[in-house]
């Protein structure tokens, strides 16, 4: 086990990365660690515990901002939002469930670090279209900064998109800004019973091309649906859209929706509490958690063209023996394969590169992860490019090197 | 105005004849300018105070033609400076001596709309509203509208991140575009994004998003296309001092209500606007307030109720809320030709850019006023109140000495105030060489070096755009070099465990 170093703030922080290049330690940085298992399987000498970097530093509600140090937990984040009708509108994931760590586990850095989202993505963006501003230490051992606090800003280069998602391969995290958002005030999920994945990849897109105004749509299959509380009982193929707004606007649009799916299939509905728990579950892929009956198959998680996505899907189930859960409207897709040596990489990337988009192997034992391409595996032209941002700013591959790529 | 440009490179102008007949060979036909004459329309962009004559223009037609231009540019050590409509309100296409200007103006055509994923394919040199046009038969469009919408091209909105004033609620570009084609500076091209969401691994797509032009040319843009909401009402609304104004917009969305649109305008600004299109709105007010609401009719109705019982509250004296389509676009025909209109009470204004803690507005006003004693120039002010996004107008007229100075000194006093108060120098109209020598009052010099590392990245040569955004240039290699202590440093004292 690699000895952890704890800094206390910010400048232990860039002195800690300091030393560690002097002493020529590469290191792996956590925030709270709920998100350790994903990324190739690589070692690192030592480990950079941010955890003590916690607390949110301003808040502003009127100004839909708020500041808060990386390690700072983002369950302490999304209470306080919500004592002020607030939320993070791209509605991060938890990864706990699905990688067998305890749910409520990420930091803030961590979500941003690793660009996470749900299924309001499709309406509201993901992690990067909500992070403002961001200090950080690179593997240079210097602290830098970018963006600000406010929403409209185009002075120097947008360094929180790059780090959105660059899974701490670029700097570590010690301060961060966020767009905060003001919750809906009421929210009703319209469920449609029975489709298969096509008919289901059809209405959706019907349904994000209308005046609904869905800020999220999913589609499980009678098995998946049976594994969560909400549609247990259904015994078909659930297919679900979600309203959110002031209540005349979701009565309006739920009959808007409603003129839509009936001709597809049995529609009903879930009242707010219910809705709430179905999204939390389909936002965590819950019916593929650790300790559920697929508990054991290997998790990849594809990003598609969301009208093609029931055509990915098939594939995936025909030739990878995959179950298959879909989110954003098609466009996202959580595919549980039954465990095999090499995650069956070579299928699926072959059957996301014939239709567009990108996988990345989420959730699979160690060995599996060392053995092949956990993120997408880049054309060598990008791949170079990639390569010299990433030197850019770690140019010893000091800090959490080859977690995204070999070598990288 | 002056600002410093790079040393013009006396080797490359030596080599001019051959450089261009280079790019001929490249480019044929009409496609390389080389006559004065003719390359006079490319002396400057948006920001027409600064001019300068480029060495040659080019105007490739392929992205094959980008390629090969960049790569010869790349080998020869030639600078090339990307435009596209040249619309830039920053300087961000202004030509230099001794380089290349790529014109993007030939790739306009739309080349995909896929109503089903919900995105189009278009070149960078269709304009902003040319997308919005092509899908609007099927009641679609594309959200960012910057207010010079008609002529700006999206490879321009690619690189300067541009907004509009429908961003507080739909986003900028950088929320609205999934992938691009991009030629480096190298020649060689690659493809970010596509029809799905987020990068597959580093977000370059983000970074290039807002880049003025510094680290690639972009041949190719994926659009996220929405849909029209279906109905969209306007409140006018004024107030007796600026400061309700601001605690107005604060209660509207400290009530849950993100508008799609909110626009605030001063005094001078108001009265400038009415008199020019006669909109109707108050003129004994200080702050006039436009909120626009958009979706079903059911959600504004309901809504815009909510915005003028909190106007009222907030002590609005006047407060109407637009009955018809013609009324609405009324409210908005003021705010929409505030520029023009101002263009009408001074024959020179400077148009600023910056964006400020919205709760900081009535202390930025002041102090703008106390500016404009000291700098004796008037101020009028229009504001993107939703995000922040300040423009303040200053009256001047360049041909009574020492005014144009006057008003830049003024122009870089605000900023810095913009700055001083959590805000930024720019919110959309980007860096350029206008705010360039400004970037010190916002970043750290190791926050600039971090920037031009990833520049490097790109460009190592620094071939592409130079003399904009970074005030100081530094070479590649020298930015490149670690500082590191040999093992020297202490084991730092912080917990281990």
């Amino acid at each position: 086990m690699a000895e952890n170093l704890g800094p206390r703030d910010a400048a232990e922080v860039e002195q800690a990365i300091q030393w560690a290049i002097a002493d020529g330690k590469t290191l792996e940085i956590v925030g709270r660690g709920s998100k350790r298992r994903i990324g190739r399987a690589a070692q690192w000498d030592m480990t950079l515990d941010l955890s003590r970097l916690s607390g949110v530093a301003l808040y502003e509600p009127a100004e839909l901002v708020l500041s808060a140090k990386a390690g700072t937990p983002l369950a302490e984040i999304e209470t306080l939002l919500a004592a002020n009708g607030q939320e993070l509108a791209f509605e991060p994931m938890d990864y706990g469930p699905l990688l067998g760590g305890t749910a409520g586990g990420a930091s803030i850095g961590g979500v941003l670090s690793s660009n996470l989202s749900g299924p309001r993505r499709i309406k509201a963006g993901a992690a990067r279209d909500h992070f403002l501003g961001v200090t950080a230490v690179s593997g240079r051992g210097e602290t830098f900064k970018s963006g600000g606090r406010v929403v409209k800003n185009v002075t120097g280069y947008d360094l929180c998109k790059l780090l959105a998602g660059s899974w701490g391969t670029l700097a570590a995290l010690t301060d961060v800004t966020v767009k905060t958002l003001p919750r809906a005030e009421t929210e009703q999920t319209v469920l449609v019973f029975g489709l298969d994945d096509a008919a289901a990849g059809k209405l959706m897109t019907a349904v994000m091309g209308s005046f609904a105004d869905a800020s999220a749509a999913a589609h499980l299959s009678a098995a998946l649906a049976e594994r969560l509380a909400e549609t247990a009982a259904v015994g078909k193929a659930v297919t679900g859209f979600r309203l959110e707004g002031v209540a005349p606007s979701v009565a309006h649009r739920r009959a808007v929706l409603e003129d839509l799916a009936k001709p597809y299939g049995t529609v009903a509905a879930l009242e707010q509490a219910h809705s709430r728990a179905f999204w939390r579950a389909i936002r965590d892929a819950t019916p593929f958690a650790a300790g559920g009956p697929s508990g054991a198959r290997d998790i990849w998680r594809i990003s598609t063209a969301p009208a093609r996505g029931s055509e990915a899907g098939r594939a995936l189930i025909e030739r990878a023996g995959a179950e298959v859960l879909y989110d954003w409207a098609g466009g996202l897709i959580w595919a549980a394969l039954p465990p095999t040596d090499d995650a069956k990489a070579g299928p699926v990337r072959a059957i996301v590169g014939g239709i567009g988009g990108h996988a990345t192997l989420i959730r699979a034992p160690a060995a599996v992860r060392a053995a092949v391409d956990v993120f997408q595996p880049e054309p060598p032209v990008l791949a170079a490019l990639t390569r010299r941002v990433r030197e850019s700013f770690d140019p010893r591959g000091m800090l959490n090197s080859g977690r995204m790529w070999a070598g990288i | 105005m002056t600002v410093a440009m790079p040393k013009l490179d006396d080797a490359v102008l030596a080599r001019r004849a051959d450089i261009v007949a280079g790019l001929k060979r490249i480019v044929p036909g009409e496609g390389v300018i080389a006559s004065e004459e003719a390359m006079r329309p490319y002396e400057s962009d948006g920001l027409t105070a600064y001019r300068a004559l480029p060495m040659v223009v080019v105007l490739p037609e392929t992205t094959e033609q980008v390629s090969a231009v960049l790569a010869y540019c790349h080998r020869e050590g030639v600078k090339v400076v990307p435009r596209g409509a040249g619309t830039s309100l920053s300087g961000g296409a202004l030509p230099l001596g001794d380089g290349v200007l790529l014109g993007m103006a030939k790739f306009k055509r739309i080349r995909t709309i896929d109503f089903e994923n919900r995105v189009a394919v278009v070149e960078p040199g269709v304009t902003n509203l040319a997308v919005s046009q092509a899908v609007d038969h099927a009641g679609f469009y594309y959200a960012p509208d910057p207010s010079s919408q008609i002529a700006c091209t999206i490879g321009g909105n690619v690189a300067e991140n541009s907004g509009g004033v429908h961003c507080l609620k739909y986003g900028v570009t950088t929320n609205n575009v999934l992938g691009c084609e991009l030629v480096l500076m190298s020649g060689e091209v690659v493809r970010l994004g596509g029809s799905h969401l987020d990068a597959a691994g580093y977000d370059l797509l983000g970074v290039i998003t807002g880049s003025e032009g510094l680290l690639g040319v972009v041949t190719e843009v994926t659009v996220r296309l929405l849909r029209k909401p279906e109905c969209a009402r306007a409140a006018l609304i004024g107030f007796a001092a600026s400061e309700d104004g601001g605690e107005c917009v604060a209660r509207i969305i400290g009530a849950g209500i993100i508008p799609g649109g909110m626009e605030m305008m001063d005094r001078p600004a108001i009265k400038a606007a009415e008199e020019f299109v006669h909109a109707g709105y108050p003129l004994d007010v200080e702050a006039l307030l436009i909120v626009e609401l958009d979706g079903p009719r059911a959600e504004v109705d309901h809504l815009l109720e909510r915005v003028q019982e909190i106007a009222t509250t907030c002590g609005a004296v006047t407060c109407r809320a637009s009955n018809s389509e013609e009324e609405r676009l009324l409210f908005w025909a003021g705010r929409k030709a505030a520029f023009p209109a101002v263009g009408r009470i001074s024959p020179d204004y400077y148009c600023m850019d910056g964006t400020i803690p919205r709760a900081q507005l009535p202390l930025v006003l002041r102090r703008m006023q106390e500016m404009s004693a000291k700098y004796d120039l008037r101020v009028a002010n229009v504001f993107h109140a939703g995000d922040g996004n300040l423009h303040p107008l200053i009256l001047y007229d360049a041909n009574k000495p020492g005014e144009l100075e006057r008003a830049e000194e003024f122009g870089a006093d605000i900023l810095k105030l913009c700055v001083e108060v959590g805000g930024v120098l720019t919110g959309e109209h980007g860096v350029g060489v206008e705010k360039r020598d400004l970037m010190p009052a916002m970043f750290s010099e190791a926050d600039l070096k971090q920037q031009q590392r990833l520049k490097c990245a790109f460009d190592e040569n620094g071939l592409l755009n130079p003399g904009k955004v970074f005030p100081t240039l530094h070479r590649c290699a020298e930015l490149g070099r670690m500082h590191v202590h040999g093992g020297q440093l202490a084991f730092p004292d912080l917990p281990r465990f």
